[in-house]
């Protein structure tokens, strides 16, 4: 990854954590909220592979982590979105891309990240993590995850290409 | 000494390795944290990030969007205000001066003069999201304004929670519906003290759970809580109300009653908020 595609990543990452905490989460009121982060996360393994996947899962999941109203344990996301990262970028990138593929890719990262950090709490013992309640927080959180991931998904490819092109563009 | 390899290579970093790598730093990390050496970590990014909250969310709010949190809160409010009347035209009605009707008068008191307190105006800029399962809010004064850690929080209907840690710009609050919120705790009529605990719910306004610390004596429904307060106004002041007792479950084997409050503070809608700076304990 180029020094201008590590910048750019880093401000969508910074801006998506942002647009998560201040402005999703206040306006659903279900208390679940897209995961921004993840679906940038997500976008980037999609177009840029799986070490860069998983280098930007982490560091977004290290803002998400520090960003000011957590309480969890640094580190927990990190751990998630690492995984989310690494798997997107494992996706056959060879093929066309489509809604389609993009859409289950998301809904399957969003289901193992939201329930990679619940399974770190549960692990880790932390207050507010009820067996009961992970379920409907993880189904809630993957179909918000794949209503964003329809307009995200696109969009991040579309910067990341239009920075950098990569060699094989015709179809 | 064999020399490092300098050669660029097409594919310079294995994903697996990179993956490998990655996770035992989040891991170390996590560790870090638990051992209480997370901080730092957390005061950085609350100085980056949280000015840019304030701002996005200053960016959303010309657009109305929490016209339903209002209206919502507006409602709640009238409820509150009718059954609040309702009981204080029945207390009007009961003669004689009782013990009961002094402690409320006495809560009332408390509250004023807490009301009269030094407080710091600050909106709610960020909220945590479920996923993370925690109750928290980031709000937008800091340190800069005189909020420190410990504060109480206080809504226009009651107590929100306190705060858990502060920068310059903003302060992270823990709402008492999260799972990990205690609050010493008075039943407004009864001189009885309890613990209020949150419950956890992810969601909407949530519920409170009352211990009573005297096995004897069970709350009525409808009973007022108010907060007992601490020792130097740290981290709850005293006197302001929390919520009212809606259900009480008793089981008379066990000689305990699972007492549940409704809060007054509507936490799905929160906006403004008042930190208490400078605390004086009531009476």
């Amino acid at each position: 990854m180029s020094v201008g595609r590590a910048a750019l990543v880093g401000a969508l990452l910074v801006a998506a954590v942002v647009v998560q905490v201040s402005v999703l989460t206040p306006l659903v009121p279900t208390g679940v909220a897209p995961d921004v982060v993840l679906v940038v996360v997500v976008a980037v393994g999609l177009c840029a592979g799986a070490a860069d996947g998983a280098v930007a899962g982490f560091v977004g999941g290290l803002l998400l982590d520090a960003a000011p109203p957590s309480d969890h344990l640094l580190g927990q996301w990190a751990l998630a979105l690492t995984v989310v990262g690494f798997l997107a970028g494992t996706v056959d990138r060879g093929s066309r891309p489509s809604w389609f593929s993009d859409a289950v890719t998301v809904a399957a990262s969003a289901f193992v990240g939201t329930s990679l950090f619940a399974l770190s709490g549960l692990a880790l013992d932390q207050p507010g993590v009820a067996a009961s309640s992970v379920l409907g927080v993880v189904a809630l959180a993957t179909v918000y995850d794949v209503v964003l991931g329809l307009a995200v998904v696109p969009a991040v490819r579309a910067l990341l290409a239009r920075l950098e092109p990569t060699p094989r563009v015709r179809w | 000494m064999a020399r490092t390899r300098t050669r660029p290579d097409p594919e310079p970093r294995r994903p697996r390795t990179v993956l490998l790598v990655l996770l035992l730093a989040a891991v170390a990390l996590i560790t870090v944290d638990l051992s209480g050496a997370g901080s730092p970590a957390r005061t950085v990014a609350s100085t980056v990030l949280g000015p840019l909250e304030s701002g996005a969310n200053r960016l959303l709010s010309p657009f109305g969007v929490d016209t339903f949190a209002t209206r919502d809160r507006l409602r709640d409010e009238n409820a509150a205000l009718e059954e609040e009347n309702a009981r204080l035209r029945g207390l009007v009605a009961s003669s004689g001066v009782d013990r009961k009707r002094l402690a409320e008068y006495d809560a009332l008191a408390q509250y004023a003069q807490a009301a009269g307190l030094e407080t710091v105006d600050a909106h709610v800029v960020a909220v945590g999201s479920a996923q993370s399962f925690r109750r928290t809010v980031t709000l937008d004064a800091g340190t800069a304004r005189g909020v420190r850690q410990d504060m109480t929080v206080l809504g226009p209907d009651g107590l929100v929670g306190r705060v858990l840690s502060a920068t310059r710009t903003n302060a992270v609050v823990l709402l008492l519906v999260d799972a990990d919120s205690v609050v010493g705790a008075r039943v407004g009529g009864d001189h009885e003290l309890g613990m209020v605990r949150g419950d956890g719910s992810l969601s909407g306004s949530g519920r409170l759970t009352l211990d009573v610390l005297d096995r004897e004596a069970v709350p009525k429904e409808g009973d007022t809580i108010v907060s007992w307060g601490s020792r130097d106004g740290v981290p709850y002041i005293a006197g302001v109300p929390i919520g009212r007792v809606e259900k009480v479950v008793e089981s008379p084997r066990d000689e305990t009653a699972e007492v549940t409050v409704a809060p007054f503070v509507d936490f799905s809608a929160l906006d403004a908020v008042s930190v208490v700076v400078g605390a004086r304990t009531g009476s």
